[in-house]
């Protein structure tokens, strides 16, 4: 079973058997708009928890998106590139943006679970 | 003061209004001191009679190209504007409109941007272009940061066939980055061996055709070696009427095309400004420099443009920006479509093919005086001819005869004194054979 | 691409989509016949080619349209363009006002131009003559050592300035890390500061919507070269502290650029030398009235003081017994000289310089001042008139533009957005929309001295009356805005999610 966790950065990660699978959540997606374009990292790229891995673009804004975890990545959403809209009718879901291989168990300990991110996302509001 | 409208009763009623004692009331946050400080020894107002004949003066003290037979070339070429060009041009809705942010009201400049785009990419035979770069050598060097970033690659190798502006400004650009720039010796004849030069670590190489030197080269050999390498190849086109005669660099396999556009559409104006086209492939889209006009629909379904893909811009990607492009060359890229739309394909070809027959006229005659040799064996509108003595001198002489034959090498490239004796010359549609013919006889006088 | 809506068929009403004087236009491909051309050649002449065998093999594809077709096309897109011949623009931080047309007939005086660059230097003294008068005014009106004619743009010339400041400190022997840019900065700051290799921090603004001094107090220190301050700043307002800000920026071994973006503010009245001010681009499409053109040509000359004059770029005009010399090398240069570099072919904007030079003249110093002083005086009329209404969030007196925020619309369902676009309707430009970032929703309008009181009544008045209809809980009408033009709201989604950015046949 899945575990999710999200991070103040608005990305959530979903965790099952050392590989977790990222994206931007859904608050981040109504405050960006229609998203128009997401840039990938490439598999195979080695990431440090806090690099910037991706970006996504909607018509007027640009917004990094930065790795929660530490790890390689071993896939990515290649839907996207046709159909970057996916991040708008399904963030936490078909939105995904890419898998990663978790170096470092212990870096979870740092994000929020679901119930805190709302409270978090509230505070922003 | 013909441009200011408020009047003096206007201006009182404002300050009444707005609540301060006298409009110097309202520039209180500035220093008083550095106010009352400022002295200017500067003259007062003047009216049009005045200026008009300021500048006269100043035309007076000029040797007009229009007024003699005119050779001159190195990277900017003396065309005929047809009239309806520079009427159209100078309509006030293209002239004083500003950068068409706002779509609903801007389709004219829009829509035209969009044609100029696809002038662009049938011209150069690329997949897609941008609306305009400030001038050919600027957009070599956004060129070379844009190849170091599509293959993350630090390195970029400037042939000797390109204008040492270009590769001047592409040193510059690239002086503070992390991108080093290496540039070959200025190379006449094609003796360089570019292919035995690219390696992994190359970003690209960039060349020019024609050359500054005039010569015509096939860069295809080239573009493969690099594409097996991992880097991309710039190929830089200062004459643009050339790509109505010579195979278009895209057809080579470049992967990044500028050229310097001032040939079609504005007067030469002493250098600027100008229009530098570039254009690319489409997969590197998302790393090209400045604006770019996409077609959509509106509200209603109907077609209509807007400037598209702007978050690689500076005013929304800020120090991540492709470029800190932002004014660019509106207007003369407007100016440069305009042409190309009168001169069609027809056209287009036909002035390729008289610029390249008067060229060849040129070299036909400067062969016949006694000590000068035409050293560019293929070539478009301009080649190299290498004199018994020094150019620079030669080109004085010819000048004070009232005849601008051609650029001496040595201005371009003052520190190789092996290119002292060679002069550039350039011929074009606008010159006649009396043109020639006083050229010829001129600099066998000169010469003897 | 082409299963899009022909234009014809959409346009409601007639049949042919026309509406009156605004005409539906096919793109120039879609019209005339292979074979036709606007330009007649003469004959070339019967030579052999010698094009090595590099000769194009197939068509480019172009269209052949007749002349009358060519200028029918362009005269029908221009009337789709506003223009500020045509109407009020009040576009905040980018001064759109009156381009005087003696400038457009000097710069077309035959030789000026149509000399070409590389012509010998004795032929073309009357050319470096008038780079050289602007040159003068230049340094005159700001008081400084020196400037660096060649940049193309603002944005240009602060690369231009930024690389002169990262040369400097380099012959200091330490290039220094870190350029300081307020919050409120245009765009092209850090995208410049990125190009000359510098990290790029920010420094907040205070509740006046001025620099935070104890904060860039805070960071200045030995890897800082230096601070990029727009003044006056992008909300409206000058920096009252500047000499205190150059002082700390001095002290702390940086230099200070000045964005001249707002110039036209204190032209005239403020010499920025005496502001402690190392480096500063002029735009001379704003400024100096040179005309934007949809997007440039512009030109960016660049006043430098002393102590970053000798960085300046390759070429440069420099006046010789009774007359000049253009100089193209470090070693024409001198050894007084270390130019950083070449930023452009030739030698940079003539055409904009001698349209600026004409402006300059015009004006006189008595005139800018006055211009200076009306643009201030006109935005200041414009902030008294809508500052009940609309919300302005730093007090006044303000420079050359007024700032509002979206205050006024809160919970009226109508954006910043929506409320421009209905201004369209209304026969007038918008205001610059969402800049500066520093408050929401912000609504930036710069009048210009070359608008009338006449005009900013019937704008005031018209911004007044939208505002009480917003007000009135109209969210509808604005969201449909705007209806007049020749397109209304375009889908941006889907230009940039597809994107089509040339036509195919």
């Amino acid at each position: 079973m899945a575990k999710i966790y999200f991070s103040e950065e608005h990305e959530w990660i979903s965790v099952e058997g050392g590989v977790g699978t990222v994206g931007i959540t859904e608050y981040a997606q109504t405050q960006l708009g229609d998203v128009v374009f997401v840039e990938l990292p490439e598999v195979g790229a080695s990431i440090d928890k806090g690099d910037d891995v991706a970006v996504v673009e909607s018509v007027k804004a640009a917004s990094e998106v930065y790795s929660p975890v530490s790890g390689e990545i071993v896939e990515i959403n290649e839907e996207l590139a046709d159909a970057p809209g996916l991040v708008n009718q399904n963030a936490e879901g078909d939105g995904w943006f890419f898998k990663i291989t978790l170096a470092d168990d212990s870096e979870l300990d740092d994000l929020m679970n679901r119930e805190d991110y709302d409270a978090f996302v509230e505070g922003l509001e | 003061m013909r441009y200011l409208p408020l009047s003096a009763d206007d201006r009182a009623e404002m300050l009444r209004a707005i609540g301060a004692p006298s409009v110097e009331d309202l520039f209180v946050d500035v220093p008083e001191a550095v106010r009352a400080g400022a002295v200017f020894d500067l003259p007062d107002h003047q009216g049009e009679i005045a200026i008009e004949r300021a500048f006269t003066a100043h035309a007076m003290k000029n040797l007009s190209p229009g007024c003699a037979p005119s050779f001159l070339g190195a990277g900017a070429y003396r065309h005929h504007g047809p009239a309806a060009v520079d009427a159209l041009v100078q309509r006030g809705e293209f002239l004083t409109s500003y950068t068409p942010y706002q779509p609903e009201i801007s389709q004219g400049t829009l829509q035209a941007l969009f044609e100029f785009q696809t002038q662009v990419c049938m011209l150069t035979g690329m997949e897609v272009a941008n609306a305009s770069m400030y001038d050919g050598a600027t957009a070599c060097a956004e060129a070379a940061l844009m190849a170091a970033r599509v293959t993350r690659r630090k390195s970029v190798l400037v042939s000797g066939s390109v204008h040492p502006h270009y590769a001047e400004v592409t040193e510059t650009q690239l002086r503070f980055t992390d991108v080093a720039c290496e540039r070959l010796a200025p190379d006449p004849v094609g003796v360089e061996d570019l292919i035995g030069r690219v390696g992994p670590d190359l970003a690209c190489v960039i060349v020019q055709t024609p050359s500054v030197f005039g010569r015509l080269s096939d860069y295809s050999a080239l573009a493969a070696a690099c594409h097996a390498a991992g880097a991309l190849l710039v190929v830089a086109v200062a004459e643009p009427v050339s790509l109505g005669a010579l195979m278009p660099p895209g057809e080579m396999g470049a992967d990044i095309v500028v050229v310097d556009g001032s040939s079609l559409g504005m007067p030469l104006s002493f250098g600027g400004p100008g229009v530098g086209l570039f254009a690319t492939r489409e997969k590197y889209l998302r790393n090209m420099p400045g604006r770019l006009v996409g077609q959509t629909v509106d509200v209603d379904g109907r077609r209509g443009w807007v400037l598209t893909l702007s978050t690689r811009e500076q005013h929304i990607r800020r120090e991540k920006a492709t470029s800190n492009i932002c004014t660019n060359s509106g207007l003369c890229a407007l100016a440069f479509s305009i042409h190309v739309a009168m001169l069609g394909e027809a056209g287009f070809a036909k002035l390729a093919a008289v610029n390249h027959a008067t060229a060849v006229k040129l070299a036909q005659g400067v062969a016949t005086v006694p000590g000068v040799k035409v050293t560019t064996p293929a070539f478009f509108n301009e080649f190299a001819a290498m004199l018994p003595k020094p150019a620079a001198e030669v080109v004085e002489a010819l000048a004070a005869r009232g005849i601008l034959g051609g650029v001496p090498a040595a201005r371009l490239f003052p520190s190789y004194p092996e290119l002292d004796n060679l002069l550039l010359l350039a011929a074009t549609e606008t010159n006649t054979e009396q043109d020639i013919d006083a050229l010829v006889a001129a600099l066998a006088e000169v010469l003897r | 691409m082409n299963d899009l809506p022909i234009p014809a068929s959409a346009a409601p009403g007639t049949v042919t989509g026309n509406r009156g004087l605004t005409v539906e236009e096919p793109l120039i491909f879609e019209q005339g016949s292979a074979g036709n051309s606007g330009v007649d050649l003469p004959e070339p002449f019967d030579v052999p080619s010698r094009l090595g065998g590099l000769a194009r093999k197939g068509p480019i594809g172009l269209p052949g349209l007749s002349e009358p077709q060519v200028v029918r096309h362009y005269t029908r897109l221009s009337q789709k363009n506003y223009s500020i011949d045509a109407g009020f623009y009040p576009l905040g931080s980018c001064t759109m006002k009156y381009n005087p047309r003696l400038n457009e007939k000097v710069a077309r005086t035959p030789g000026l131009g149509d000399l070409h660059p590389m012509q010998p230097v004795s032929t073309v003294q009357g050319a470096l003559a008038v780079v050289h008068a602007l040159a003068g005014w230049l340094t005159e009106l700001t008081g400084m050592a020196g400037v660096a004619m060649s940049p193309a743009a603002g944005a240009h010339g602060e690369l231009c300035g930024v690389m002169a400041i990262r040369a400097a400190q380099e012959a200091k022997g330490d290039a220094r890390k870190v350029i300081l840019v307020p919050e409120s900065a245009h765009g092209t700051n850090p995208a410049t500061a990125a190009l000359c290799g510098y990290a790029v921090v920010g420094i907040p603004a205070d509740a006046e919507g001025r620099v935070d001094i104890a904060a860039l107090a805070a960071r200045l220190g030995p890897d800082v070269a230096g601070l990029m301050l727009t003044n006056p700043n992008t909300c409206g307002l000058f920096e009252r502290e500047v000499r205190e800000i150059a002082d700390l920026v001095h002290r702390a071994g940086a230099f200070f650029y000045m964005d001249g973006a707002n110039f036209n503010a204190i032209v005239g009245r403020v010499k920025i030398a005496d502001l402690g001010v190392d480096a500063m681009h002029i735009n001379l499409h704003k400024t100096f009235s040179t005309p934007h053109g949809g997007g440039g040509p512009g030109a960016g000359p660049t006043v430098l003081s002393e102590a970053l004059a000798k960085f300046a770029p390759l070429p440069f005009v420099r006046k010789t017994g009774d007359g000049y010399e253009l100089v193209e090398t470090a070693a024409e240069a001198g050894p007084e000289r270390s130019p950083f570099g070449r930023m452009k072919g030739f030698h940079g904007q003539f055409g904009v310089m001698i349209r600026a030079l004409a402006y300059a003249m015009a004006l006189g110093k008595d005139g800018l001042r006055q211009a200076s002083g009306d643009a201030v005086l006109n935005a200041n009329y414009l902030l008294a008139r809508l500052k009940d209404t609309l919300t302005a969030p730093f007090p006044g007196p303000c420079m050359h533009e007024a700032l509002f925020d979206d205050g006024f619309l809160k919970d009226t369902g109508v954006t910043t957005l929506d409320f421009a676009k209905a201004l369209i309707d209304e026969g007038f430009h918008p205001m610059t929309m969402y800049f500066p970032l520093v408050v929401h929703g912000a609504l930036l309008m710069e009048p210009t001295e070359t608008e009338s009181k006449q005009t900013l009544d019937l704008f005031a008045d018209t911004v007044l009356a939208l505002a009480a209809k917003a007000k009135a809980g109209e969210a509808e009408f604005f969201h449909a805005a705007p209806r007049l033009t020749p397109r209304r709201r375009l889908d941006e989604t889907l230009a940039a999610r597809k994107p089509v950015l040339r036509w195919v046949p």
